[in-house]
């Protein structure tokens, strides 16, 4: 088990980078007979960028999806800002603060980016399905909010020239990142990001590194991404966790962790017995 | 002029901060600023414009500006940018707007220029770009920035966000009231308005200076020609750093009052131009060409009833829209197809584009194809011509409402006089003429001489009749026949160019008694036209020599030779005989600039052989040609090429009968 950090610290950059704020201990995950995570326990620091690599089945989007309460593990505790969570829909966890995107984009393709954007705030909507309706007073001074929040998470992705087309009409890479844009607005305390930067170009890479880094430095939002390029992964995040066949075979900072003999084989092959 | 008269001529105002004072009494709440932020158009009116200009200026102060002191601008078009520049002029100060896609080292050769010892500049992509050179820069000192965004680790020593530089300024107001009072008082006519660096495309920038008098003269002139008032709305988009967003959005607006609207972003601006619905529009011809290429690319989608709908109407529009906007007369059920025509089609049309409201246009900067310019007035857009340049604060000619050509530039701008040299360059003097060109007397001396004419380069002649200027070429480019008739290569070139086939068409005649040309066919255009036609070729060598491609391209020299031929100043030079080139013409070969203009004596010298051709009569020629391939590997070309008469006109009956 980790030790749970109580302190911060500033990093070269000048970010601080305060205390534990979820930590996952010993989880282990079975599909019947299928073991995808094995026993792993890491933690998550406020504030921080904090990277899951691995090869391909590794076990990294399952990791994801138990952060994000999609999976319940068969073993093993996850504990969010110092109490053990129970067991939880998704959207209860959502509710937490915890939001994600997805590594195939799942947006509402017939609305519009607006609309998309929208429904991250589903969280700060209190008013009910009846005064919405109806519009007035509370409700609409709400939906005014809301949007004036979307609107700054619109300007701060700069993506006010496709604000009210179809998502369907995008390429890619907007849609990657409105996605992203999505998951912003519900104001998360920590933001799952699965493989934001799969099949871009690399100008499309740059963009989006510029967004996560700004995201955490503005917003002072925690995010846990998962990432195959492992350049953007070093230039990135503070700390990273490699898995292999879903155990951790490695955890620390980039450093660390490119000159870990364990990870140097889970990259570039050994025999397994 | 002196002061006192002018003075008078603008009711005491003689600076943009005074006009200021005066729109902020005057129009106090009425809408000055606009721009979409957050997807709403947040607006300020005159009077908190100048509590803004106001508080950024003592902040100013506050940062030790002093007088004379050049501010240099890098942003896109925003309420802010244009505070700076009139909260500089406040405390004495001389903006200087730079191009925000300017490199770090065209940046550094601005600022090191000028001396700036202050930058605004919008976000950390610019503040990145002066951080870069500063090292270079003596003079500079503190840097000013609007979107903290990314810079909260930045070295805050040089460093000030623009609210802060305002917020500041306000606690220090008691302090610095006095001082930016006398610092404002003591702004005349004279005083320096605004130092914009012209583009450079020969050698390096040059800081052109502005005074107030250059400034305001120039924009009232053009609001009272245009009748402009508070009650107009413009969209700035256009760079900062361009004498003509500079009138439009500051001199002009400050003069009349109207309301400058700023886009979202760039990427935005026809979304947001279409919201706004300018009623003063200014665009080079080639955003009126990309959003005429829209139009037809959707008409082509259109659904069947819409698509024979629109084509209906906008030919009706095409043979009486024009007249009905000029006023001319038309008959009675052409006006009412007209107008049926509007309610159904241009009306929504103009909607779309963003131009239902707007009263007057401008194009300016390049010759826009005559076909755009007659769509879009056609369609009732009161869409003019307009010939300025920098050094004349903009307006040079300009385009009377009824009196509407794609030729033509207009008539001389209210309060300028033209005069046109022997060799046809045009030289004009005004109330807009600019002071000098900063730090380079040589320079200011070449271009302006001491009685105030300046020199534009550019070769003209005033249209008998109608009294509209028209611009032909470049000055260094235009010569002589024999004959003593003036030979202008780029104006029968561009007609030729207007030619799908025709990629390039080189003239030559100076000195000569008659003209003759080379060709480049378009190998896209002309390829196409062999597929269709089962013509098969190898390369552009064998396409080039096609007899039926060599007659398709003389029908189109005689097609310009009529066209050349109405005009009796440009009439002599028709062309008499051609050849289409063996190779195309390249920058590689040194035969064109990087920027794809035709360096006219590389090719003249390298194709003397085939031009004495030309002349000589020869039916055909045989010749060799060195190439360079994009490794940088010499090779040669050799081609028979066949040199073609062409049918000219005879104009020496028309000239005795001028005569």
């Amino acid at each position: 088990m980790n030790d749970v950090s109580t302190d911060s610290y500033v990093t070269a950059d000048g970010r601080t980078i305060g205390p534990t704020v979820m930590e996952m201990r010993n989880i282990t995950l079975r599909f019947g007979g299928v073991k995808a995570i094995t026993d792993i326990s890491f933690d998550i620091r406020e504030g921080e960028i904090r990277a899951i690599i691995g090869p391909n089945g590794a076990g990294k989007s399952s990791m994801l999806n138990v952060i994000s309460g999609f999976y319940v593990p068969q073993e093993g505790e996850v504990w969010y800002k110092g109490k053990k969570r129970p067991q939880m829909k998704p959207y209860e966890v959502a509710r937490q603060g915890i939001a994600r995107t997805f590594q195939n984009i799942a947006l509402f393709e017939g609305m519009s980016v607006l609309d998309n954007v929208m429904t991250g705030r589903i969280r700060q909507m209190k008013t009910g399905l009846f005064a919405q309706a109806i519009w007035k007073g509370k409700a609409e001074a709400e939906e005014m909010a809301n949007r004036e929040a979307v609107e700054r998470i619109i300007d701060f992705l700069e993506i006010q020239h496709i604000r009210k087309t179809p998502v369907s009409r995008l390429p890619y890479g907007l849609k990657k990142r409105v996605e992203l844009a999505r998951a912003l607005a519900a104001e998360p305390s920590i933001l799952l990001l699965d493989e934001p930067m799969a099949g871009m170009n690399v100008e499309e890479k740059e963009d989006m590194s510029r967004f996560i880094l700004d995201a955490n430095d503005e917003f002072g939002t925690t995010i846990a991404l998962i990432e195959h390029d492992m350049g953007v992964v070093m230039d990135l995040s503070d700390r990273v966790v490699v898995m292999d066949y879903g155990k951790k075979i490695g955890d620390g900072t980039p450093d660390e962790v490119i000159n870990n003999q364990a990870v140097i084989d889970a990259y570039l092959g050994v025999a397994h017995d | 002029m002196n002061l006192a008269q002018t003075s008078q001529a603008t009711e005491g105002l003689a600076s943009v901060p005074a006009l200021l004072k005066r729109n902020a009494t005057q129009y106090a709440s009425k809408a000055a600023y606009r721009e979409k932020e957050y997807g709403i158009w947040q607006t300020w009116s005159w009077a908190e414009a100048e509590q803004e200009i106001e508080s950024l200026a003592l902040g100013l102060l506050n940062l030790g500006v002093k007088e004379g002191d050049f501010i240099a601008i890098a942003g896109r078009n925003r309420p802010h940018f244009y505070w700076s520049m009139v909260a500089a002029q406040c405390v004495g100060a001389i903006p200087v707007p730079v191009y925000q896609d300017n490199a770090a080292d065209e940046m550094a050769y601005v600022l090191e220029h000028c001396g700036a010892r202050f930058v605004i500049a919008q976000d950390q992509e610019q503040v990145d770009k002066v951080i870069d050179v500063q090292e270079s820069l003596h003079q500079f000192e503190h840097m000013i920035y609007l979107d903290p965004r990314g810079m909260r680790k930045y070295d805050h020593h040089k460093l000030h966000q623009f609210s802060h530089v305002q917020e500041q300024g306000r606690a220090a107001r008691d302090e610095f009231m006095g001082d930016l009072d006398e610092r404002r008082a003591k702004l005349t006519y004279d005083s320096t308005c605004v130092m914009l660096y012209t583009s450079g495309t020969t050698g390096k920038p040059k800081g052109v200076v502005l005074s107030n008098r250059n400034v305001i003269e120039s924009a009232k002139n053009a609001c009272e020609f245009d009748g402009l008032n508070a009650q107009d709305e413009i969209l700035a988009y256009l760079p900062m750093a361009w004498v003509g967003d500079f009138i439009f959005s500051v001199g002009q607006s400050y003069w009349s009052g109207f309301c400058v609207n700023c886009p979202e972003s760039a990427a935005t601006m026809m979304t947001d131009l279409r919201e706004i619905g300018p009623t003063y529009y200014f665009a080079p011809p080639r955003v009126f060409e990309t959003q005429l290429t829209d139009v037809m690319i959707r008409m082509e989608d259109a659904s069947k009833l819409k698509y024979r709908m629109f084509h209906h109407f906008m030919a009706h529009a095409k043979r009486v829209g024009g007249d009905i906007l000029d006023g001319k007369p038309v008959g009675f059920m052409d006006r009412l197809k007209y107008s049926l025509g509007d309610m159904l089609v241009y009306g929504p049309l103009k909607d779309t584009l963003g131009f239902g409201r707007v009263r007057v246009g401008y194009t300016a900067g390049e010759a826009i194809g005559p076909e755009i310019f007659e769509f879009y007035r056609s369609l009732g857009i009161n869409l003019k011509q307009l010939y300025g340049q920098t050094e004349a604060t903009v307006f040079i000619t300009i385009q009377p409402d009824g009196e509407v050509r794609a030729d033509t530039v207009g008539v001389p701008a209210p309060g300028v006089e033209i005069k046109i040299e022997d060799n046809g360059e045009i030289f004009y003097r005004s109330p807009g003429t600019f002071v000098e060109y900063y730090k380079n007397p040589e320079s200011t001396a070449s271009t302006k001489d001491p009685e105030g004419w300046v020199a534009t380069g550019d070769a003209g002649f005033f249209e008998e009749g109608s009294g509209h200027l028209r611009i032909i070429d470049r000055a260094k480019d235009v010569g002589k026949l024999t004959d003593g008739s003036m030979f202008a290569p780029k104006y029968v070139e561009n007609k030729l160019k207007f030619f799908p086939d025709i990629l390039e068409a080189v003239l030559f005649g100076n000195g000569r008694d008659r003209c003759v040309a080379f060709i480049n066919i378009d190998l896209t255009a002309v390829g196409n036209w062999a597929e269709r036609n089962n013509v098969a070729y190898a390369s552009y060598q064998e396409l080039a020599g096609h007899p039926r491609v060599l007659q398709s391209i003389k029908g189109h020299i005689e097609a310009v030779n009529k066209s050349v031929a109405q005009d009796p100043m440009l009439s002599g030079c028709q062309v008499h005989r051609f050849l289409i080139l063996h190779k195309e013409l390249d920058a590689d070969d040194g035969e064109m600039t990087r920027t794809r203009k035709v360096r006219r004596a590389v090719v003249a010298d390298k194709f003397s052989d085939l031009i004495e051709g030309l002349y000589a009569g020869l039916p055909e020629i045989s010749t060799t040609t060195e190439v360079t391939y994009e490794d940088g590997r010499k090779g040669s070309i050799s081609a028979n090429l066949s040199l073609l008469d062409t049918e000219v006109v005879a104009i020496s009956a028309q000239k005795v009968a001028a005569e």
